[in-house]
Protein backbone atom coordinates (compact mmCIF):
# COMPACT_ATOMS: atom_id res chain seq x y z
CA UNK A 1 0.00 0.00 0.00
CA UNK A 2 1.70 3.30 -1.03
CA UNK A 3 1.14 5.66 1.48
CA UNK A 4 -0.93 7.92 -0.21
CA UNK A 5 -3.54 5.47 -0.24
CA UNK A 6 -2.57 4.53 3.42
CA UNK A 7 -3.39 8.52 4.00
CA UNK A 8 -7.13 7.60 2.09
CA UNK A 9 -8.03 4.72 3.59
CA UNK A 10 -7.07 6.01 7.27
CA UNK A 11 -9.22 8.96 6.65
CA UNK A 12 -12.33 6.98 5.53
CA UNK A 13 -11.94 4.87 8.75
CA UNK A 14 -11.71 8.05 10.85
CA UNK A 15 -14.54 9.80 9.08
CA UNK A 16 -16.33 6.52 9.38
CA UNK A 17 -15.98 6.19 13.26
CA UNK A 18 -17.30 9.96 13.55
CA UNK A 19 -20.72 9.43 11.48
CA UNK A 20 -21.13 6.33 13.28
CA UNK A 21 -20.13 7.84 16.68
CA UNK A 22 -22.74 10.69 16.06
CA UNK A 23 -25.73 7.90 14.61
CA UNK A 24 -25.09 6.24 17.89
CA UNK A 25 -25.75 9.32 19.63
CA UNK A 26 -28.44 10.47 18.03
CA UNK A 27 -30.21 7.53 18.62
CA UNK A 28 -30.36 6.94 21.92
CA UNK A 29 -31.28 10.71 22.33
CA UNK A 30 -34.09 10.10 19.81
CA UNK A 31 -35.28 6.81 21.62
CA UNK A 32 -35.73 8.88 24.89
CA UNK A 33 -37.34 11.31 22.72
CA UNK A 34 -39.69 8.83 20.94
CA UNK A 35 -40.26 7.42 24.43
CA UNK A 36 -41.49 10.76 26.21
CA UNK A 37 -43.73 11.35 23.22
CA UNK A 38 -45.03 7.89 23.15
CA UNK A 39 -45.59 7.66 26.93
CA UNK A 40 -46.61 10.91 27.73
CA UNK A 41 -49.30 10.94 24.89
CA UNK A 42 -50.86 8.13 25.98
CA UNK A 43 -51.11 9.41 29.59
CA UNK A 44 -52.63 12.70 28.61
CA UNK A 45 -56.01 13.52 28.71
CA UNK A 46 -58.73 16.42 30.16
CA UNK A 47 -58.19 14.61 33.54
CA UNK A 48 -55.02 15.54 34.38
CA UNK A 49 -55.76 19.51 33.54
CA UNK A 50 -58.87 19.59 35.68
CA UNK A 51 -58.60 16.95 39.01
CA UNK A 52 -56.17 16.98 41.22
CA UNK A 53 -53.98 14.13 42.59
CA UNK A 54 -55.35 11.27 43.95
CA UNK A 55 -54.26 8.15 46.02
CA UNK A 56 -53.31 5.54 43.23
CA UNK A 57 -56.16 3.46 41.72
CA UNK A 58 -58.64 6.11 42.43
CA UNK A 59 -60.41 8.06 39.76
CA UNK A 60 -60.54 10.83 38.36
CA UNK A 61 -57.56 11.75 39.63
CA UNK A 62 -54.88 14.56 37.30
CA UNK A 63 -52.32 16.90 38.30
CA UNK A 64 -54.14 20.03 38.31
CA UNK A 65 -52.41 21.22 41.97
CA UNK A 66 -49.12 20.16 40.56
CA UNK A 67 -49.45 22.25 37.41
CA UNK A 68 -51.14 25.44 39.15
CA UNK A 69 -48.06 25.24 41.77
CA UNK A 70 -45.48 24.59 39.10
CA UNK A 71 -46.96 27.85 37.69
CA UNK A 72 -47.14 29.80 40.69
CA UNK A 73 -42.86 28.40 41.60
CA UNK A 74 -41.92 29.59 38.11
CA UNK A 75 -44.04 32.48 37.58
CA UNK A 76 -42.66 34.08 41.35
CA UNK A 77 -39.46 32.98 40.87
CA UNK A 78 -39.55 35.05 37.33
CA UNK A 79 -41.13 37.65 39.08
CA UNK A 80 -38.18 38.40 41.58
CA UNK A 81 -35.41 37.21 39.77
CA UNK A 82 -35.87 38.81 36.44
CA UNK A 83 -35.81 42.54 37.68
CA UNK A 84 -32.57 40.94 40.06
CA UNK A 85 -30.82 40.26 37.12
CA UNK A 86 -32.08 42.52 35.00
CA UNK A 87 -30.60 45.37 37.31
CA UNK A 88 -27.55 43.92 38.20
CA UNK A 89 -26.58 43.24 34.37
CA UNK A 90 -27.09 46.65 33.86
CA UNK A 91 -24.54 47.52 36.44
CA UNK A 92 -21.48 45.22 34.57
CA UNK A 93 -22.10 46.86 31.11
CA UNK A 94 -23.16 50.23 31.83
CA UNK A 95 -21.56 51.21 35.01
CA UNK A 96 -19.21 48.34 34.95
CA UNK A 97 -17.66 48.13 31.58
CA UNK A 98 -14.90 45.77 30.16
CA UNK A 99 -12.66 47.09 32.09
CA UNK A 100 -13.61 47.07 35.92
CA UNK A 101 -12.12 44.32 37.94
CA UNK A 102 -15.43 43.96 40.22
CA UNK A 103 -17.70 43.60 36.99
CA UNK A 104 -15.19 41.00 35.94
CA UNK A 105 -15.33 39.19 38.91
CA UNK A 106 -19.06 38.97 39.31
CA UNK A 107 -19.02 37.83 35.49
CA UNK A 108 -16.58 35.06 36.48
CA UNK A 109 -18.93 34.18 39.64
CA UNK A 110 -21.87 34.00 37.67
CA UNK A 111 -20.75 31.60 35.47
CA UNK A 112 -19.68 29.73 38.11
CA UNK A 113 -23.13 30.10 40.05
CA UNK A 114 -25.17 28.99 36.67
CA UNK A 115 -23.47 25.55 36.77
CA UNK A 116 -23.24 24.72 41.07
CA UNK A 117 -25.21 21.19 41.59
CA UNK A 118 -28.85 22.78 41.64
CA UNK A 119 -29.30 20.51 45.02
CA UNK A 120 -26.61 22.15 46.78
CA UNK A 121 -28.96 25.24 46.34
CA UNK A 122 -31.60 23.65 47.65
CA UNK A 123 -29.80 22.36 50.91
CA UNK A 124 -28.60 26.32 51.28
CA UNK A 125 -31.88 27.42 51.24
CA UNK A 126 -33.22 24.66 53.73
CA UNK A 127 -31.11 25.65 55.88
CA UNK A 128 -31.89 29.51 56.18
CA UNK A 129 -35.27 29.08 55.25
CA UNK A 130 -37.14 25.73 55.92
CA UNK A 131 -35.32 24.25 58.92
CA UNK A 132 -35.82 28.30 61.50
CA UNK A 133 -39.35 28.11 60.51
CA UNK A 134 -39.91 24.31 60.72
CA UNK A 135 -41.74 23.40 57.58
CA UNK A 136 -41.45 23.09 53.86
CA UNK A 137 -42.88 26.28 52.26
CA UNK A 138 -43.63 27.88 48.57
CA UNK A 139 -41.27 30.69 49.43
CA UNK A 140 -38.52 28.59 50.01
CA UNK A 141 -38.88 26.55 46.54
CA UNK A 142 -39.11 30.43 44.65
CA UNK A 143 -35.72 31.43 47.02
CA UNK A 144 -34.01 28.30 45.58
CA UNK A 145 -35.37 29.00 42.13
CA UNK A 146 -34.24 32.69 42.28
CA UNK A 147 -31.07 31.80 43.54
CA UNK A 148 -30.44 29.77 40.13
CA UNK A 149 -32.06 32.25 37.90
CA UNK A 150 -30.17 35.45 39.05
CA UNK A 151 -26.89 34.49 37.42
CA UNK A 152 -28.64 33.21 34.30
CA UNK A 153 -30.40 36.39 33.42
CA UNK A 154 -27.42 38.65 34.50
CA UNK A 155 -25.47 37.26 32.16
CA UNK A 156 -27.57 37.34 29.04
CA UNK A 157 -28.71 40.67 30.20
CA UNK A 158 -25.12 42.07 30.62
CA UNK A 159 -24.56 40.46 26.82
CA UNK A 160 -27.42 41.65 25.29
CA UNK A 161 -26.65 45.70 26.54
CA UNK A 162 -22.93 45.64 24.98
CA UNK A 163 -24.03 44.71 21.91
CA UNK A 164 -26.16 48.19 21.89
CA UNK A 165 -23.61 50.58 19.58
CA UNK A 166 -22.00 53.31 21.84
CA UNK A 167 -23.01 56.01 19.04
CA UNK A 168 -26.40 55.62 20.38
CA UNK A 169 -25.49 56.21 23.92
CA UNK A 170 -23.52 59.37 23.28
CA UNK A 171 -26.47 60.78 21.15
CA UNK A 172 -28.83 60.42 24.24
CA UNK A 173 -26.15 61.67 26.50
CA UNK A 174 -25.51 64.29 23.58
CA UNK A 175 -29.21 65.53 23.74
CA UNK A 176 -28.90 65.70 27.86
CA UNK A 177 -30.47 62.91 28.78
CA UNK A 178 -29.55 61.42 32.26
CA UNK A 179 -27.71 58.23 32.62
CA UNK A 180 -30.62 56.45 33.80
CA UNK A 181 -33.09 57.88 31.16
CA UNK A 182 -30.27 56.90 28.70
CA UNK A 183 -30.31 53.33 30.22
CA UNK A 184 -34.17 52.50 30.21
CA UNK A 185 -35.08 54.72 27.31
CA UNK A 186 -32.49 53.77 24.56
CA UNK A 187 -30.12 50.96 25.66
CA UNK A 188 -33.10 48.50 27.20
CA UNK A 189 -34.96 49.51 24.05
CA UNK A 190 -32.08 48.42 21.66
CA UNK A 191 -31.51 45.33 23.67
CA UNK A 192 -35.66 44.72 23.92
CA UNK A 193 -35.49 41.37 21.60
CA UNK A 194 -32.17 39.98 23.05
CA UNK A 195 -33.18 40.53 26.75
CA UNK A 196 -36.75 39.10 26.28
CA UNK A 197 -35.20 36.03 24.48
CA UNK A 198 -32.68 35.82 27.43
CA UNK A 199 -35.57 35.89 29.64
CA UNK A 200 -37.67 33.75 28.14
CA UNK A 201 -34.58 30.86 27.93
CA UNK A 202 -33.93 31.46 31.83
CA UNK A 203 -37.68 30.35 32.62
CA UNK A 204 -37.34 27.31 30.62
CA UNK A 205 -33.75 26.79 32.40
CA UNK A 206 -35.71 26.95 36.09
CA UNK A 207 -39.09 25.42 35.17
CA UNK A 208 -37.26 21.79 34.88
CA UNK A 209 -35.49 22.12 37.78
CA UNK A 210 -36.37 19.05 40.87
CA UNK A 211 -33.55 18.70 42.82
CA UNK A 212 -33.52 22.57 44.36
CA UNK A 213 -37.53 22.06 45.25
CA UNK A 214 -37.37 18.80 47.28
CA UNK A 215 -37.04 19.89 50.14
CA UNK A 216 -37.53 23.41 49.95
CA UNK A 217 -41.77 23.73 48.37
CA UNK A 218 -41.63 19.85 48.91
CA UNK A 219 -45.11 18.73 47.53
CA UNK A 220 -48.44 18.60 48.55
CA UNK A 221 -51.29 16.44 47.29
CA UNK A 222 -53.91 18.80 47.65
CA UNK A 223 -55.07 22.22 45.70
CA UNK A 224 -52.59 24.98 47.48
CA UNK A 225 -51.85 28.45 46.38
CA UNK A 226 -50.38 28.92 50.04
CA UNK A 227 -46.53 30.03 49.74
CA UNK A 228 -46.08 29.54 53.65
CA UNK A 229 -46.82 25.72 53.10
CA UNK A 230 -45.73 22.87 50.90
CA UNK A 231 -46.66 23.21 47.54
CA UNK A 232 -46.92 20.65 44.49
CA UNK A 233 -44.82 21.22 41.48
CA UNK A 234 -44.88 18.94 38.41
CA UNK A 235 -40.92 18.30 38.62
CA UNK A 236 -41.57 16.75 42.29
CA UNK A 237 -44.50 14.99 41.62
CA UNK A 238 -42.69 13.41 38.46
CA UNK A 239 -40.05 12.25 41.35
CA UNK A 240 -42.65 10.88 43.34
CA UNK A 241 -44.82 9.25 40.91
CA UNK A 242 -41.77 7.42 39.21
CA UNK A 243 -40.42 5.94 42.22
CA UNK A 244 -43.87 4.60 43.06
CA UNK A 245 -44.91 1.34 42.30
CA UNK A 246 -48.47 2.24 41.18
CA UNK A 247 -49.12 1.43 37.34
CA UNK A 248 -51.55 4.59 37.10
CA UNK A 249 -49.19 7.01 39.43
CA UNK A 250 -45.79 6.08 36.43
CA UNK A 251 -48.34 7.27 33.63
CA UNK A 252 -49.41 9.89 35.64
CA UNK A 253 -45.54 11.02 35.87
CA UNK A 254 -45.03 10.64 32.15
CA UNK A 255 -47.60 12.66 31.26
CA UNK A 256 -46.19 15.69 33.46
CA UNK A 257 -43.10 14.66 32.17
CA UNK A 258 -44.42 15.39 28.48
CA UNK A 259 -45.94 18.92 29.67
CA UNK A 260 -42.95 19.94 31.19
CA UNK A 261 -40.70 18.96 28.35
CA UNK A 262 -43.22 20.95 25.85
CA UNK A 263 -43.29 23.86 27.71
CA UNK A 264 -39.31 23.92 27.71
CA UNK A 265 -38.78 22.75 24.21
CA UNK A 266 -41.56 25.51 23.07
CA UNK A 267 -39.81 28.46 25.11
CA UNK A 268 -36.80 27.93 23.52
CA UNK A 269 -38.21 27.27 19.85
CA UNK A 270 -39.84 30.80 20.03
CA UNK A 271 -36.92 32.36 21.47
CA UNK A 272 -34.81 30.52 18.75
CA UNK A 273 -37.18 32.39 16.34
CA UNK A 274 -37.48 35.89 17.72
CA UNK A 275 -34.00 35.78 17.54
CA UNK A 276 -33.56 34.39 13.95
CA UNK A 277 -36.36 37.29 13.41
CA UNK A 278 -34.20 40.33 14.51
CA UNK A 279 -31.16 38.76 12.57
CA UNK A 280 -33.58 38.98 9.44
CA UNK A 281 -34.17 42.90 9.94
CA UNK A 282 -30.90 43.83 9.86
CA UNK B 1 -33.91 65.43 40.64
CA UNK B 2 -32.50 63.80 37.92
CA UNK B 3 -29.34 63.55 39.58
CA UNK B 4 -31.28 62.08 42.33
CA UNK B 5 -32.76 59.31 40.09
CA UNK B 6 -29.26 58.88 38.55
CA UNK B 7 -27.96 57.98 42.19
CA UNK B 8 -30.64 55.78 43.08
CA UNK B 9 -30.66 54.21 39.78
CA UNK B 10 -26.90 53.89 39.86
CA UNK B 11 -26.54 52.27 43.40
CA UNK B 12 -29.84 49.91 42.64
CA UNK B 13 -27.96 47.89 40.11
CA UNK B 14 -24.74 47.92 41.84
CA UNK B 15 -26.60 46.71 44.84
CA UNK B 16 -27.60 43.84 42.84
CA UNK B 17 -24.64 42.98 41.32
CA UNK B 18 -23.19 42.42 44.53
CA UNK B 19 -25.94 40.31 45.93
CA UNK B 20 -24.25 37.58 43.57
CA UNK B 21 -21.21 38.06 45.41
CA UNK B 22 -23.38 37.96 48.93
CA UNK B 23 -25.07 34.97 47.88
CA UNK B 24 -22.06 32.86 46.59
CA UNK B 25 -20.23 33.82 50.47
CA UNK B 26 -23.36 32.99 51.98
CA UNK B 27 -23.62 29.96 50.02
CA UNK B 28 -20.39 28.57 51.44
CA UNK B 29 -20.69 29.93 54.87
CA UNK B 30 -24.10 28.66 55.62
CA UNK B 31 -22.89 24.75 54.42
CA UNK B 32 -19.87 25.23 56.25
CA UNK B 33 -21.86 26.22 59.41
CA UNK B 34 -24.24 23.37 59.27
CA UNK B 35 -21.73 20.98 58.78
CA UNK B 36 -19.86 22.15 61.35
CA UNK B 37 -21.09 19.41 63.81
CA UNK B 38 -20.04 16.58 61.45
CA UNK B 39 -16.55 18.35 60.72
CA UNK B 40 -15.80 18.60 64.30
CA UNK B 41 -16.71 15.04 64.96
CA UNK B 42 -15.04 13.17 61.67
CA UNK B 43 -12.61 15.49 60.14
CA UNK B 44 -11.20 14.27 57.43
CA UNK B 45 -11.50 10.90 57.88
CA UNK B 46 -15.19 11.68 56.63
CA UNK B 47 -13.34 11.93 53.28
CA UNK B 48 -11.85 8.41 53.72
CA UNK B 49 -14.50 6.12 55.82
CA UNK B 50 -16.42 4.10 53.80
CA UNK B 51 -19.07 2.98 56.98
CA UNK B 52 -22.61 5.23 56.67
CA UNK B 53 -24.61 3.88 59.70
CA UNK B 54 -27.36 6.69 60.50
CA UNK B 55 -28.47 3.80 63.74
CA UNK B 56 -24.90 4.04 64.88
CA UNK B 57 -23.96 8.07 64.17
CA UNK B 58 -21.22 6.72 61.97
CA UNK B 59 -21.04 8.37 58.45
CA UNK B 60 -18.44 8.65 56.15
CA UNK B 61 -18.68 10.28 52.99
CA UNK B 62 -16.19 8.05 50.76
CA UNK B 63 -18.72 5.46 49.47
CA UNK B 64 -21.04 8.48 47.96
CA UNK B 65 -17.52 10.51 46.62
CA UNK B 66 -16.43 7.64 44.93
CA UNK B 67 -20.05 6.92 43.73
CA UNK B 68 -19.97 10.48 42.48
CA UNK B 69 -16.39 10.08 40.78
CA UNK B 70 -16.52 7.02 39.37
CA UNK B 71 -20.16 7.51 37.56
CA UNK B 72 -18.43 11.11 36.25
CA UNK B 73 -15.54 9.03 35.12
CA UNK B 74 -17.55 6.39 33.05
CA UNK B 75 -19.70 9.32 31.97
CA UNK B 76 -17.00 10.99 30.52
CA UNK B 77 -15.47 7.95 28.45
CA UNK B 78 -18.42 7.04 27.04
CA UNK B 79 -19.27 10.59 26.00
CA UNK B 80 -15.96 12.51 25.06
CA UNK B 81 -15.64 10.50 22.12
CA UNK B 82 -19.26 10.46 21.06
CA UNK B 83 -19.38 14.36 21.73
CA UNK B 84 -16.69 14.57 19.68
CA UNK B 85 -17.83 12.44 16.88
CA UNK B 86 -20.96 14.48 16.70
CA UNK B 87 -18.75 17.69 16.52
CA UNK B 88 -16.67 16.35 13.62
CA UNK B 89 -19.38 15.19 11.56
CA UNK B 90 -21.37 18.56 12.39
CA UNK B 91 -18.68 21.05 11.25
CA UNK B 92 -16.84 19.10 8.60
CA UNK B 93 -18.80 16.07 7.13
CA UNK B 94 -22.75 16.94 6.91
CA UNK B 95 -23.94 19.27 4.41
CA UNK B 96 -25.32 22.29 5.33
CA UNK B 97 -28.85 21.57 5.69
CA UNK B 98 -28.17 17.84 7.59
CA UNK B 99 -26.14 20.09 10.28
CA UNK B 100 -28.68 22.32 11.01
CA UNK B 101 -31.65 19.98 11.31
CA UNK B 102 -29.31 17.77 13.43
CA UNK B 103 -27.42 20.91 15.14
CA UNK B 104 -30.91 22.58 16.13
CA UNK B 105 -32.06 19.26 17.54
CA UNK B 106 -28.89 18.83 19.71
CA UNK B 107 -29.20 22.41 21.02
CA UNK B 108 -33.37 21.62 22.13
CA UNK B 109 -32.23 18.10 23.51
CA UNK B 110 -29.53 19.82 25.83
CA UNK B 111 -32.59 21.71 27.21
CA UNK B 112 -34.42 18.96 28.14
CA UNK B 113 -34.99 18.86 32.31
CA UNK B 114 -32.54 16.26 33.54
CA UNK B 115 -35.58 14.35 35.36
CA UNK B 116 -36.82 12.44 31.66
CA UNK B 117 -33.42 11.44 31.54
CA UNK B 118 -33.78 9.76 35.21
CA UNK B 119 -37.18 8.08 34.26
CA UNK B 120 -36.08 6.82 31.25
CA UNK B 121 -33.07 5.47 32.40
CA UNK B 122 -35.16 3.45 35.21
CA UNK B 123 -38.09 2.65 33.29
CA UNK B 124 -35.71 1.76 29.86
CA UNK B 125 -32.20 1.10 30.03
CA UNK B 126 -32.03 -0.23 33.86
CA UNK B 127 -34.48 -3.17 32.63
CA UNK B 128 -32.04 -3.37 29.44
CA UNK B 129 -29.08 -3.35 31.18
CA UNK B 130 -30.78 -5.78 33.93
CA UNK B 131 -31.21 -8.48 30.71
CA UNK B 132 -27.71 -7.96 29.72
CA UNK B 133 -25.47 -7.88 33.17
CA UNK B 134 -27.66 -9.44 35.93
CA UNK B 135 -28.54 -8.30 38.86
CA UNK B 136 -31.43 -5.37 39.33
CA UNK B 137 -30.08 -2.96 36.46
CA UNK B 138 -28.82 -0.81 38.79
CA UNK B 139 -25.77 0.83 39.63
CA UNK B 140 -22.45 2.87 38.29
CA UNK B 141 -22.64 1.86 34.95
CA UNK B 142 -26.39 2.23 34.50
CA UNK B 143 -25.80 5.87 36.38
CA UNK B 144 -22.86 6.42 34.28
CA UNK B 145 -24.96 5.61 30.76
CA UNK B 146 -27.54 8.02 32.20
CA UNK B 147 -25.25 10.71 32.45
CA UNK B 148 -23.17 10.64 29.62
CA UNK B 149 -26.62 10.47 27.26
CA UNK B 150 -27.82 14.13 29.11
CA UNK B 151 -24.25 15.77 28.21
CA UNK B 152 -24.01 14.74 25.27
CA UNK B 153 -26.19 17.32 23.56
CA UNK B 154 -24.49 19.78 25.95
CA UNK B 155 -20.72 18.49 25.02
CA UNK B 156 -21.64 18.33 21.15
CA UNK B 157 -22.62 21.84 21.08
CA UNK B 158 -20.16 23.54 22.52
CA UNK B 159 -17.70 21.26 21.11
CA UNK B 160 -18.79 22.10 17.38
CA UNK B 161 -18.83 26.13 18.17
CA UNK B 162 -15.09 25.47 19.12
CA UNK B 163 -14.05 23.63 15.91
CA UNK B 164 -16.08 26.38 14.09
CA UNK B 165 -14.13 29.01 15.43
CA UNK B 166 -10.70 27.84 13.25
CA UNK B 167 -10.24 30.32 10.51
CA UNK B 168 -11.30 28.85 7.28
CA UNK B 169 -8.11 30.12 5.58
CA UNK B 170 -5.95 27.77 7.91
CA UNK B 171 -8.21 24.67 6.96
CA UNK B 172 -8.15 25.91 3.03
CA UNK B 173 -4.54 26.36 3.51
CA UNK B 174 -3.97 22.83 4.42
CA UNK B 175 -6.57 21.70 1.98
CA UNK B 176 -4.77 23.39 -0.44
CA UNK B 177 -1.88 21.85 0.32
CA UNK B 178 -3.19 18.20 -0.68
CA UNK B 179 -4.50 17.15 3.22
CA UNK B 180 -6.87 14.68 3.45
CA UNK B 181 -10.19 15.76 6.28
CA UNK B 182 -8.78 13.84 8.71
CA UNK B 183 -4.88 15.27 8.72
CA UNK B 184 -6.78 18.93 8.25
CA UNK B 185 -8.63 18.06 11.53
CA UNK B 186 -5.30 16.71 13.15
CA UNK B 187 -2.90 19.01 12.50
CA UNK B 188 -5.01 22.14 11.90
CA UNK B 189 -8.34 22.19 13.53
CA UNK B 190 -7.75 20.39 17.00
CA UNK B 191 -4.56 22.29 17.88
CA UNK B 192 -6.37 25.33 17.17
CA UNK B 193 -9.64 24.63 19.68
CA UNK B 194 -7.79 22.72 21.41
CA UNK B 195 -8.41 24.56 24.87
CA UNK B 196 -11.74 25.17 23.67
CA UNK B 197 -12.53 21.39 23.80
CA UNK B 198 -10.52 20.60 26.84
CA UNK B 199 -12.48 23.43 28.55
CA UNK B 200 -16.04 22.06 27.38
CA UNK B 201 -15.28 18.68 28.47
CA UNK B 202 -14.42 19.74 31.90
CA UNK B 203 -17.47 22.05 32.18
CA UNK B 204 -19.54 18.99 31.15
CA UNK B 205 -17.73 17.12 33.27
CA UNK B 206 -18.86 19.51 36.31
CA UNK B 207 -22.39 19.42 35.54
CA UNK B 208 -22.15 15.62 35.49
CA UNK B 209 -20.76 15.47 38.66
CA UNK B 210 -23.41 17.42 40.31
CA UNK B 211 -26.42 16.18 38.71
CA UNK B 212 -29.23 14.91 41.19
CA UNK B 213 -32.12 13.70 38.98
CA UNK B 214 -30.85 11.96 35.97
CA UNK B 215 -28.79 9.39 38.46
CA UNK B 216 -31.12 9.35 41.68
CA UNK B 217 -33.36 6.66 39.98
CA UNK B 218 -30.81 4.23 38.47
CA UNK B 219 -27.67 4.79 41.56
CA UNK B 220 -29.67 1.63 43.59
CA UNK B 221 -28.53 3.83 46.38
CA UNK B 222 -26.79 1.54 48.54
CA UNK B 223 -24.22 2.92 51.10
CA UNK B 224 -21.30 0.70 50.26
CA UNK B 225 -18.50 0.81 47.61
CA UNK B 226 -19.95 -1.49 44.98
CA UNK B 227 -17.98 -4.82 44.02
CA UNK B 228 -18.59 -3.66 40.72
CA UNK B 229 -19.61 -1.31 38.67
CA UNK B 230 -22.73 -2.98 37.62
CA UNK B 231 -24.20 -3.43 41.84
CA UNK B 232 -26.20 -0.76 43.30
CA UNK B 233 -23.73 2.40 44.63
CA UNK B 234 -25.00 6.25 45.59
CA UNK B 235 -23.45 9.14 44.90
CA UNK B 236 -23.16 12.75 46.71
CA UNK B 237 -26.30 14.08 44.87
CA UNK B 238 -28.50 11.29 45.16
CA UNK B 239 -27.56 10.65 49.07
CA UNK B 240 -28.77 14.15 49.59
CA UNK B 241 -31.96 13.88 47.47
CA UNK B 242 -33.27 10.43 49.34
CA UNK B 243 -32.05 11.45 52.81
CA UNK B 244 -32.21 14.82 53.22
CA UNK B 245 -36.24 14.77 54.74
CA UNK B 246 -35.10 11.27 56.61
CA UNK B 247 -32.17 13.04 58.83
CA UNK B 248 -33.63 12.66 62.54
CA UNK B 249 -30.25 13.47 64.28
CA UNK B 250 -27.77 16.53 64.39
CA UNK B 251 -25.13 14.51 63.15
CA UNK B 252 -26.93 12.63 60.45
CA UNK B 253 -28.45 16.25 59.48
CA UNK B 254 -24.62 17.72 59.72
CA UNK B 255 -22.98 15.14 57.75
CA UNK B 256 -25.27 15.54 54.35
CA UNK B 257 -24.56 19.34 54.46
CA UNK B 258 -20.56 18.31 54.90
CA UNK B 259 -21.10 16.29 51.81
CA UNK B 260 -23.43 19.52 50.11
CA UNK B 261 -20.33 21.31 50.99
CA UNK B 262 -17.81 19.27 49.42
CA UNK B 263 -19.40 18.60 45.91
CA UNK B 264 -19.62 22.31 46.20
CA UNK B 265 -16.10 22.60 46.56
CA UNK B 266 -15.34 20.26 44.30
CA UNK B 267 -17.73 21.30 41.64
CA UNK B 268 -16.98 24.91 42.32
CA UNK B 269 -12.88 23.89 41.29
CA UNK B 270 -13.92 22.02 37.98
CA UNK B 271 -15.78 24.83 36.59
CA UNK B 272 -13.28 27.49 37.57
CA UNK B 273 -10.75 25.20 36.23
CA UNK B 274 -12.43 25.07 33.07
CA UNK B 275 -13.68 28.77 32.79
CA UNK B 276 -10.13 30.36 33.69
CA UNK B 277 -7.67 27.60 32.16
CA UNK B 278 -9.26 26.94 29.30
CA UNK B 279 -12.42 28.96 27.88
CA UNK B 280 -10.46 32.45 28.71
CA UNK B 281 -8.22 31.97 25.88
CA UNK B 282 -11.08 31.19 23.59
CA UNK B 283 -13.41 34.28 24.68
CA UNK B 284 -10.40 36.32 24.64
CA UNK B 285 -9.72 35.22 21.09
CA UNK B 286 -13.21 35.89 20.10
CA UNK B 287 -13.64 39.61 21.27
Amino acid sequence: MTLQERRILLNKVIMILSTTAALLGIIFLFWIIAVLFYKGFTALNLNIFVHDMAPPGREPSGLRNALVGQLILVLGASAIGVPIGVLAGTYLSEYGGKKSRLARLIRDISDIMMSTPSIVIGAFIYAILVAPMGHFRGWAGIAALVVMMIPIVLRTTDDMLQLVPGSLREAAIALGAPKYKMIIQVVYRGAKTGMLTGILLSIARIAGETAPLLFTSFSNNFYSTDLNNPIASLTVTMYNYATSPYEDWIDQGWAAALILALFVLGANIIGRIIIRKRKGEH
Amino acid sequence: MNRTLDIIFHNTTRFFALSVLVVLGALFFVLFNEAKPAIDAFGLEFLTNSKWAPNMEIFGGYPAIYGSIVSTIIAMAIATPIAIGIAIFLSELAPPWLAYIVGMAIELLAAIPSIIYGMWGLFYLAPLLRDIWGGNGLGLATAGIVLSIMILPFMAAITRDAMKTTPAILKESAYGMGATRWEVLKDVVIPYVKSGIIGSIILALGRAIGETMAVTFVMGNAHKIPDSIFKPATSIPVTLANEFTEADTDLYYSSLFYLALILLVISFTVIAIAKFWFLRNLQEQKV
